[in-house]
């Protein structure tokens, strides 16, 4: 009931909408309003992608696996890449778990306001959902393509250890990497369509530069710390080592670099996203 | 504070007419910028500007737009294409952030701008009620809540768990519409939604405004149609070129409009064939209110007949289009409708070409006052709405009291849809004798 007056205004009860000037950060109170709709908006992302596919879900199986058999097989007849004595399909593939994850919420993430215009100019939300589920909902895959990793495991004959608790981390810091770079993109997007052509490419050379493929021990020691600052070394290395054990164990200081990289990311990509967001239903 | 629902003061929104674009290329502003050494040489050359560049022409959608709406009233925004009000509208609604002024708003804010905003094809019905549902604010269990009103609503029972691609236009318009009425906020704003569907369905809605009006919410309603801002609106908020112009009783504000000279409103054309109103069998092309001395003119002598005629492009033979008028007074009440009965093209078709069809109302028949006029152009059999214009033109009838209409030497309001001049005639039969008992 609107008569219900009382003396005191809660916050809540009367907005203001008036022109907004410098540095606007997130606001959780209205992200946690709007809680319901970032679970909607996962929810239809993950089921409009497949909807209307022949093998629906075995996508995501098929992509990586391939990758992964096509480098098995070029890198067995080119030569040797230090392993660490693990088989290379399952040394390739263990990364590539947390890569494809990382991959998919980023491309997903960066076109997620463009490919929603009508909602964007047609009503009002925190706009940061659109990246966030978008991002979130890459994730979905993980289970899938994790079950397949355990598979060629138990291949393998590798039996996992507790290291594996320490999966879920790995793959928080892999989604939060994308989310930074995702609200950097996306509203960049927004003003610049150039952003939706550079992005396979940057997906392709950001697989380069990351030790999916290859281990990060190619990497000479002094390049380390700069080689660091991609936090996709640290999430996939650790990654590789948390589910097969072996040599490489994370470095505390490389795994500091990356997280502090993914901080400075994601904040400022907020801080540019709420920037852009106050003009983004003019210029989409 | 005062009990108001919505405060304005001087909003304004700016546009930069470059940034109305869809967007710009990266490319174009590194261009840009590794051509401005060379520009600058040309310049020292020949001394003037070698390429001028663009202005950046600067375009106010809504200037120091000052209102106040009590909570529980339900108010019409209106005013002509680009006079400011979708601009209002989205400002209100959070979408858009003003230049300048400030706007506080109490209570729970919910917009409807478009039906439907989020419907995603690939979704079913059900899948879609609960999407668009948190797209409005609503949250999961209130929307389960009211599932089983949405769907009764929408009249889609069998369909609900079948892709929305499959629907007809109706029936995905019904849908989106019945979660949108499920919206229960304090302050609903809306523009235009009205504008979809058929008859009846838009009668639903217009229904289901009123109720929410009468249910004591605030609304803000954006509309072409004064039939329907006058039916449920009492209060009007007239725009011109992104200034308010007038604010009062909906059908003052109304009248005004149509009265205004915002642009002239008794001849109406269509210089491009591909967007105007019709399809691809008819496409209107033009509509006049034509007086008495053969001129199109807004101004009817409520004693001469007035022609309305509408000019269209068959581009498909072998159909019978029907040119129909549907006149409405200012209250929103379908005075008549008239449909071509010329007795040559009775149930025949026409082939392709241009033409011109014309009616002419008598004089002395029209009630005074402001007249709307939608133009249509259908075919029976089956019945199909080809073309319809809204609004196309309107005119005033004016009776001035010089004893020769019906009204006389009577100087008042003369109620009625219609002014009939009747033949009166009245005769003496003679003095009564008188009565007893009455002096």
């Amino acid at each position: 009931m609107i008569s219900k007056t009382k003396k005191h205004i809660p916050h809540s009860d009367v907005h203001v909408i008036a022109p907004t000037r410098g540095l606007r950060l997130v606001d959780p109170f209205e992200l946690w309003l709007w809680r319901e709709l970032f679970v909607a908006l996962i929810v239809r992302d993950v089921a409009v992608r497949y909807k209307q596919t022949a093998i629906g879900i075995a996508w995501v199986v098929v992509q990586p696996l391939a990758t992964v058999a096509v480098f098995s097989f070029l890198l067995g007849k080119l030569g040797n890449v230090p392993t660490g004595g693990l088989p290379y399909p399952l040394f390739a593939f263990a990364a590539m778990v947390p890569w494809q994850v990382f991959s998919r919420s980023l491309v997903e993430g960066s076109m997620s306001l463009a490919g929603n215009r009508s909602l964007v100019t047609k009503v009002y939300f925190p706009r940061i959902l659109m990246p966030a589920a978008a991002v979130f909902g890459g994730a979905v895959d993980f289970g899938i393509t994790f079950v397949i990793l355990l598979a060629m495991m138990m291949w393998f004959g590798f039996v996992p250890s507790w290291q594996i608790l320490l999966t879920p981390a790995l793959l928080a810091l892999a989604l939060l990497t994308s989310l930074g770079v995702a609200l950097w993109l996306s509203a960049l997007n927004v003003l610049y369509r150039d952003v939706q052509f550079v992005l396979p490419f940057l997906a392709q050379i950001w697989l380069f530069l990351t030790p999916v493929l290859y281990p990060a021990s190619v990497i000479p020691e002094k390049w380390r710390l700069l080689y660091a600052m991609n936090p996709m070394v640290t999430v996939t290395e650790s990654f590789r080592w948390a589910v097969l054990g072996g040599a490489t164990a994370p470095e505390p200081l490389m795994l500091l670099v990356s997280t502090a990289t993914v901080f400075i990311v994601l904040l400022s990509g907020m801080a540019y996203f709420r920037h852009v967001e106050r003009e983004m239903a003019d210029r989409i | 504070m005062s009990g108001f629902a919505i405060r304005a003061e001087g909003l304004g929104k700016k546009f930069h007419l470059g940034e109305r674009e869809r967007y710009k290329a990266l490319r174009d502003t590194l261009t840009r910028a590794a051509a401005a050494p060379f520009r600058a040489l040309v310049r020292l050359v020949s001394g003037r500007a070698p390429f001028p560049r663009p202005e950046r022409e600067e375009f106010w959608a809504l200037t120091d737009a000052s209102f106040e709406i009590a909570p529980g009233e339900v108010v019409g925004l209106i005013g002509r294409n680009g006079a400011g009000k979708s601009t209002l509208l989205k400002i209100l609604s959070r979408i858009i952030e003003p230049t300048t002024g400030r706007a506080f708003l109490r209570g729970r804010v919910g917009s409807l701008l478009e039906v439907g905003t989020g419907f995603h094809p690939e979704l079913t019905g059900r899948e879609n009620v609960y999407l668009n549902g948190a797209i409005l604010g609503m949250g999961r269990r209130e929307v389960r809540r009211k599932f089983d009103e949405i769907v009764g609503f929408a009249e889609v029972e069998q369909f609900i768990d079948t892709p929305v691609k499959r629907y007809s236009t109706g029936m995905h318009m019904r849908l989106a519409f019945a979660v949108a009425a499920q919206l229960e906020p304090e302050i609903l704003l809306v523009d235009e939604v009205l504008a979809v569907g058929d008859s009846t369905f838009q009668k639903k809605c217009i229904g289901r405004m009123g109720e929410v009006g009468r249910e004591g919410r605030t609304v803000v309603f954006v509309s072409h149609s004064m039939t329907a801002i006058t039916r449920l609106c009492p209060r009007a908020i007239l725009l011109d070129r992104g200034r308010v112009i007038a604010d009062g009783p909906a059908s003052e504000v109304t009248a005004a409009y149509l009265r205004s000279d915002l642009g002239t409103m008794a001849h109406r054309s269509w210089p491009d064939q591909a967007t105007a109103p019709g399809d691809r069998v008819v496409r209107l092309r033009s509509v006049s209110v034509i007086a008495a001395d053969g001129t199109a003119s807004e101004a009817i002598d409520i004693r001469r007949p007035v022609t309305i005629e509408m000019a269209y492009d068959v581009l498909q033979p072998g159909y019978v289009p029907v040119p129909n008028f549907h006149l409405h007074n200012e209250e929103g009440i379908c005075v008549f409708v008239t449909g071509d009965t010329d007795p040559e093209w009775r149930g025949r078709p026409k082939p392709a070409g241009r033409y011109v069809s014309r009616v002419t109302v008598p004089g002395n028949f029209l009630s005074e006052g402001t007249l709307i006029v939608d133009a249509a152009i259908s075919t029976l059999d089956p019945a199909t709405v080809h073309a319809h214009e809204r609004e196309a033109v309107a005119f005033n009838v004016f009776d001035s009291i010089d004893g020769e209409s019906m009204r006389g030497d009577y100087g008042g309001a003369v109620p009625g849809v219609v002014r009939p001049h009747l033949h009166w005639k009245t005769v003496t039969e003679g003095v009564p004798a008188p009565t007893k008992g009455i002096p």
